[in-house]
Protein backbone atom coordinates (compact mmCIF):
# COMPACT_ATOMS: atom_id res chain seq x y z
CA UNK A 1 0.00 0.00 0.00
CA UNK A 2 3.14 2.33 1.07
CA UNK A 3 4.27 1.72 -2.43
CA UNK A 4 1.13 2.30 -4.33
CA UNK A 5 0.17 5.45 -2.82
CA UNK A 6 4.46 6.55 -3.58
CA UNK A 7 3.31 5.76 -7.08
CA UNK A 8 0.04 7.83 -7.10
CA UNK A 9 1.86 10.66 -5.53
CA UNK A 10 4.83 10.81 -7.54
CA UNK A 11 2.62 10.14 -10.77
CA UNK A 12 0.86 13.00 -10.00
CA UNK A 13 3.47 15.47 -8.95
CA UNK A 14 5.18 14.50 -12.83
CA UNK A 15 1.78 15.81 -14.56
CA UNK A 16 1.78 18.75 -12.75
CA UNK A 17 5.34 19.36 -13.26
CA UNK A 18 4.54 18.68 -17.26
CA UNK A 19 1.07 20.76 -17.05
CA UNK A 20 2.63 23.28 -15.24
CA UNK A 21 5.09 23.74 -17.84
CA UNK A 22 8.23 23.15 -15.38
CA UNK A 23 9.91 20.67 -17.22
CA UNK A 24 10.20 23.24 -20.13
CA UNK A 25 13.73 25.06 -19.46
CA UNK A 26 13.07 28.03 -21.39
CA UNK A 27 10.17 28.53 -19.04
CA UNK A 28 12.17 28.37 -15.61
CA UNK A 29 15.09 30.24 -17.17
CA UNK A 30 12.46 32.83 -18.24
CA UNK A 31 11.43 32.98 -14.27
CA UNK A 32 14.76 33.88 -13.48
CA UNK A 33 15.24 35.59 -15.90
CA UNK A 34 14.42 39.47 -14.36
CA UNK A 35 16.51 41.16 -16.72
CA UNK A 36 15.39 39.83 -19.64
CA UNK A 37 12.13 38.99 -20.93
CA UNK A 38 10.61 37.81 -17.55
CA UNK A 39 8.04 34.77 -17.20
CA UNK A 40 6.05 35.03 -14.17
CA UNK A 41 4.67 31.47 -14.42
CA UNK A 42 6.84 29.92 -11.87
CA UNK A 43 5.02 32.13 -9.36
CA UNK A 44 1.82 30.65 -10.28
CA UNK A 45 3.23 27.20 -9.84
CA UNK A 46 4.51 27.83 -6.25
CA UNK A 47 1.29 29.83 -5.10
CA UNK A 48 -1.00 27.00 -6.68
CA UNK A 49 1.17 24.00 -5.17
CA UNK A 50 1.59 25.50 -1.46
CA UNK A 51 -2.10 26.69 -1.23
CA UNK A 52 -2.98 22.79 -0.54
CA UNK A 53 -0.36 21.75 1.01
CA UNK A 54 -0.58 24.07 3.49
CA UNK A 55 -4.60 22.74 4.19
CA UNK A 56 -2.79 19.22 4.57
CA UNK A 57 -0.22 20.74 7.44
CA UNK A 58 -2.92 21.41 9.32
CA UNK A 59 -4.53 18.45 8.82
CA UNK A 60 -1.65 16.41 10.11
CA UNK A 61 -2.41 18.25 14.02
CA UNK A 62 -3.23 15.52 16.62
CA UNK A 63 -3.44 12.99 13.70
CA UNK A 64 -1.07 10.03 12.28
CA UNK A 65 -0.57 9.39 8.74
CA UNK A 66 -3.05 7.17 7.22
CA UNK A 67 -0.71 4.39 6.50
CA UNK A 68 0.63 3.83 9.98
CA UNK A 69 3.86 5.87 11.54
CA UNK A 70 4.40 9.39 12.15
CA UNK A 71 4.05 12.53 10.49
CA UNK A 72 7.55 14.41 10.06
CA UNK A 73 9.33 16.52 13.25
CA UNK A 74 8.74 20.12 13.07
CA UNK A 75 11.11 22.22 11.08
CA UNK A 76 14.49 22.45 12.70
CA UNK A 77 15.01 25.80 13.60
CA UNK A 78 18.52 26.05 13.42
CA UNK A 79 20.01 27.48 9.25
CA UNK A 80 23.76 26.39 9.16
CA UNK A 81 26.04 27.12 6.26
CA UNK A 82 25.15 24.14 5.01
CA UNK A 83 21.36 25.04 3.98
CA UNK A 84 23.07 28.30 2.64
CA UNK A 85 25.88 27.19 0.47
CA UNK A 86 24.08 24.03 -0.77
CA UNK A 87 20.93 26.12 -1.98
CA UNK A 88 23.63 28.56 -3.58
CA UNK A 89 24.93 26.23 -5.13
CA UNK A 90 21.55 24.53 -6.12
CA UNK A 91 20.43 27.63 -7.82
CA UNK A 92 23.83 28.16 -9.52
CA UNK A 93 23.09 24.98 -11.18
CA UNK A 94 19.08 25.66 -11.88
CA UNK A 95 19.48 28.74 -13.48
CA UNK A 96 22.31 27.08 -15.96
CA UNK A 97 20.37 24.44 -17.01
CA UNK A 98 16.65 25.23 -15.79
CA UNK A 99 16.50 21.99 -14.59
CA UNK A 100 15.85 21.11 -10.79
CA UNK A 101 15.80 17.54 -9.69
CA UNK A 102 11.92 16.39 -10.03
CA UNK A 103 11.76 17.92 -13.21
CA UNK A 104 14.47 15.80 -14.43
CA UNK A 105 13.03 12.45 -13.37
CA UNK A 106 10.03 13.60 -15.09
CA UNK A 107 11.18 14.88 -18.46
CA UNK A 108 13.45 11.63 -18.98
CA UNK A 109 11.48 10.16 -21.27
CA UNK A 110 11.15 13.20 -23.66
CA UNK A 111 14.46 14.59 -22.30
CA UNK A 112 16.74 13.28 -24.80
CA UNK A 113 20.65 12.52 -24.33
CA UNK A 114 20.75 16.16 -22.92
CA UNK A 115 18.23 14.79 -20.08
CA UNK A 116 20.06 11.58 -19.53
CA UNK A 117 23.46 13.65 -18.64
CA UNK A 118 21.75 15.83 -16.66
CA UNK A 119 20.21 13.07 -14.73
CA UNK A 120 23.80 11.47 -14.13
CA UNK A 121 25.34 14.36 -13.40
CA UNK A 122 22.99 15.14 -10.97
CA UNK A 123 22.92 11.67 -9.08
CA UNK A 124 27.15 11.88 -9.72
CA UNK A 125 26.64 15.32 -7.71
CA UNK A 126 24.87 13.53 -5.17
CA UNK A 127 26.89 11.02 -4.52
CA UNK A 128 29.90 13.48 -4.13
CA UNK A 129 27.81 15.30 -1.52
CA UNK A 130 28.83 13.27 1.81
CA UNK A 131 32.38 14.36 0.73
CA UNK A 132 31.51 18.18 -0.10
CA UNK A 133 29.81 17.94 3.29
CA UNK A 134 32.76 17.07 5.60
CA UNK A 135 34.69 19.49 3.42
CA UNK A 136 32.62 22.54 3.81
CA UNK A 137 32.18 21.93 7.70
CA UNK A 138 36.28 21.86 7.87
CA UNK A 139 35.70 25.09 5.94
CA UNK A 140 33.94 26.65 7.77
CA UNK A 141 35.36 25.28 11.48
CA UNK A 142 38.84 26.61 10.27
CA UNK A 143 37.17 30.32 9.94
CA UNK B 1 0.97 32.59 -24.11
CA UNK B 2 -1.86 34.07 -22.32
CA UNK B 3 -2.93 30.85 -20.56
CA UNK B 4 0.64 29.77 -19.70
CA UNK B 5 -0.45 31.08 -15.77
CA UNK B 6 -3.54 28.82 -16.16
CA UNK B 7 -1.95 25.87 -16.69
CA UNK B 8 0.92 26.85 -14.40
CA UNK B 9 -2.22 27.34 -11.51
CA UNK B 10 -3.28 23.60 -12.44
CA UNK B 11 -0.29 21.95 -12.52
CA UNK B 12 0.84 23.27 -9.46
CA UNK B 13 -2.48 22.35 -7.80
CA UNK B 14 -1.66 18.88 -8.93
CA UNK B 15 1.93 19.36 -7.54
CA UNK B 16 0.44 20.36 -3.67
CA UNK B 17 -2.32 17.73 -4.30
CA UNK B 18 0.59 14.67 -5.01
CA UNK B 19 2.51 16.64 -1.67
CA UNK B 20 -0.30 16.68 -0.12
CA UNK B 21 -1.54 13.02 -0.60
CA UNK B 22 2.06 12.00 0.08
CA UNK B 23 2.07 13.47 3.40
CA UNK B 24 -1.05 12.61 5.07
CA UNK B 25 -1.26 9.35 3.48
CA UNK B 26 2.50 8.38 3.72
CA UNK B 27 3.02 10.49 5.93
CA UNK B 28 6.29 12.21 4.07
CA UNK B 29 7.63 14.76 2.76
CA UNK B 30 7.70 15.17 -0.95
CA UNK B 31 11.16 16.48 -1.45
CA UNK B 32 12.16 15.27 -5.02
CA UNK B 33 15.78 15.35 -4.42
CA UNK B 34 16.03 13.90 -1.12
CA UNK B 35 13.95 11.03 -2.01
CA UNK B 36 16.21 10.29 -4.91
CA UNK B 37 19.47 11.11 -3.29
CA UNK B 38 18.64 8.56 -0.32
CA UNK B 39 18.93 5.90 -2.86
CA UNK B 40 21.93 7.36 -4.18
CA UNK B 41 23.73 7.86 -0.76
CA UNK B 42 22.39 4.92 1.10
CA UNK B 43 20.71 6.84 3.83
CA UNK B 44 17.30 5.76 2.71
CA UNK B 45 17.64 2.22 2.38
CA UNK B 46 15.16 1.71 5.34
CA UNK B 47 12.53 2.81 2.79
CA UNK B 48 13.99 2.24 -0.55
CA UNK B 49 10.95 0.27 -2.23
CA UNK B 50 8.79 3.70 -1.25
CA UNK B 51 11.10 5.98 -2.48
CA UNK B 52 11.64 3.75 -5.76
CA UNK B 53 7.85 3.69 -6.72
CA UNK B 54 7.76 7.62 -5.74
CA UNK B 55 10.54 8.07 -8.67
CA UNK B 56 8.42 5.43 -11.25
CA UNK B 57 5.23 7.03 -10.72
CA UNK B 58 7.12 10.88 -11.55
CA UNK B 59 8.77 9.36 -14.54
CA UNK B 60 6.09 7.11 -15.83
CA UNK B 61 3.22 9.38 -15.68
CA UNK B 62 5.16 12.06 -17.77
CA UNK B 63 5.98 9.51 -20.43
CA UNK B 64 2.23 8.25 -20.77
CA UNK B 65 1.44 11.53 -20.96
CA UNK B 66 3.69 12.26 -23.84
CA UNK B 67 3.01 9.44 -25.89
CA UNK B 68 -0.88 10.59 -25.50
CA UNK B 69 -0.12 14.51 -25.82
CA UNK B 70 3.76 14.60 -26.62
CA UNK B 71 5.56 15.24 -28.30
CA UNK B 72 7.07 17.82 -25.01
CA UNK B 73 10.71 19.39 -25.22
CA UNK B 74 12.25 20.25 -22.31
CA UNK B 75 14.58 22.88 -24.72
CA UNK B 76 17.31 21.93 -22.83
CA UNK B 77 21.08 23.50 -23.66
CA UNK B 78 22.83 21.73 -26.52
CA UNK B 79 25.95 22.28 -24.94
CA UNK B 80 26.53 19.34 -22.51
CA UNK B 81 29.48 20.54 -21.08
CA UNK B 82 26.63 22.92 -19.39
CA UNK B 83 24.06 20.39 -18.40
CA UNK B 84 27.24 18.20 -16.83
CA UNK B 85 27.86 21.16 -14.62
CA UNK B 86 24.91 21.81 -13.81
CA UNK B 87 23.92 18.61 -13.11
CA UNK B 88 26.68 18.04 -10.69
CA UNK B 89 25.72 21.65 -9.26
CA UNK B 90 22.35 20.54 -8.44
CA UNK B 91 23.28 17.44 -6.98
CA UNK B 92 25.68 18.78 -4.48
CA UNK B 93 23.53 21.58 -3.68
CA UNK B 94 20.26 19.83 -2.95
CA UNK B 95 21.80 17.61 -1.02
CA UNK B 96 24.13 19.95 1.12
CA UNK B 97 21.06 21.72 1.68
CA UNK B 98 19.10 18.91 2.74
CA UNK B 99 16.40 19.83 -0.33
CA UNK B 100 15.13 21.47 -3.47
CA UNK B 101 12.05 23.10 -4.82
CA UNK B 102 9.77 20.62 -3.81
CA UNK B 103 11.05 19.97 -0.57
CA UNK B 104 12.26 23.62 0.65
CA UNK B 105 9.84 25.64 -1.60
CA UNK B 106 6.80 23.40 -1.55
CA UNK B 107 6.90 21.36 1.21
CA UNK B 108 8.75 24.05 3.63
CA UNK B 109 7.46 27.05 2.67
CA UNK B 110 3.35 25.78 3.47
CA UNK B 111 4.53 24.80 6.90
CA UNK B 112 6.35 28.28 7.03
CA UNK B 113 9.29 26.44 8.03
CA UNK B 114 12.38 29.42 8.27
CA UNK B 115 14.75 27.22 6.82
CA UNK B 116 12.50 26.18 3.77
CA UNK B 117 12.23 29.99 3.15
CA UNK B 118 15.77 30.43 3.84
CA UNK B 119 16.70 28.44 1.29
CA UNK B 120 14.35 29.06 -1.38
CA UNK B 121 15.53 32.79 -1.23
CA UNK B 122 19.30 31.93 -1.60
CA UNK B 123 18.20 29.02 -4.65
CA UNK B 124 15.97 31.98 -6.41
CA UNK B 125 18.70 34.64 -6.13
CA UNK B 126 21.29 32.36 -7.09
CA UNK B 127 19.45 31.46 -10.19
CA UNK B 128 19.24 34.66 -11.23
CA UNK B 129 22.57 35.73 -10.61
CA UNK B 130 23.20 32.61 -12.48
CA UNK B 131 21.33 33.10 -15.78
CA UNK B 132 22.22 36.95 -15.47
CA UNK B 133 26.00 35.99 -15.93
CA UNK B 134 25.43 33.14 -18.49
CA UNK B 135 22.83 34.69 -20.38
CA UNK B 136 23.79 38.49 -20.56
CA UNK B 137 27.08 38.67 -19.59
CA UNK B 138 28.90 35.67 -21.22
CA UNK B 139 25.81 34.86 -23.86
CA UNK B 140 26.20 31.23 -22.89
CA UNK B 141 22.52 29.91 -22.39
Amino acid sequence: MRALFAFLAGGLFGAGLLISGMTDTTKVQGWLDVFGEWDPTLAFVLGGAILPMAVAWRFTVGRKPQLGGAFPPPPEPKLGHNLVIGSVLFGAGWGLAGLCPGPAMASLSYGGIGGLVFLASMVAGMTAAPRARGWVDGLAGSA
Amino acid sequence: MPQDWILGLIGGGLIGTAAALFLLVNGRIMGASGLLGGLVDGTGRGNATERASFIAGLVAVPAVLALAFGPFNTNLTPNLALVIIAGLLVGVGTRLANGCTSGHGVCGISRLSLRGMVATVFYLLAGGISVLVFRHILGAI
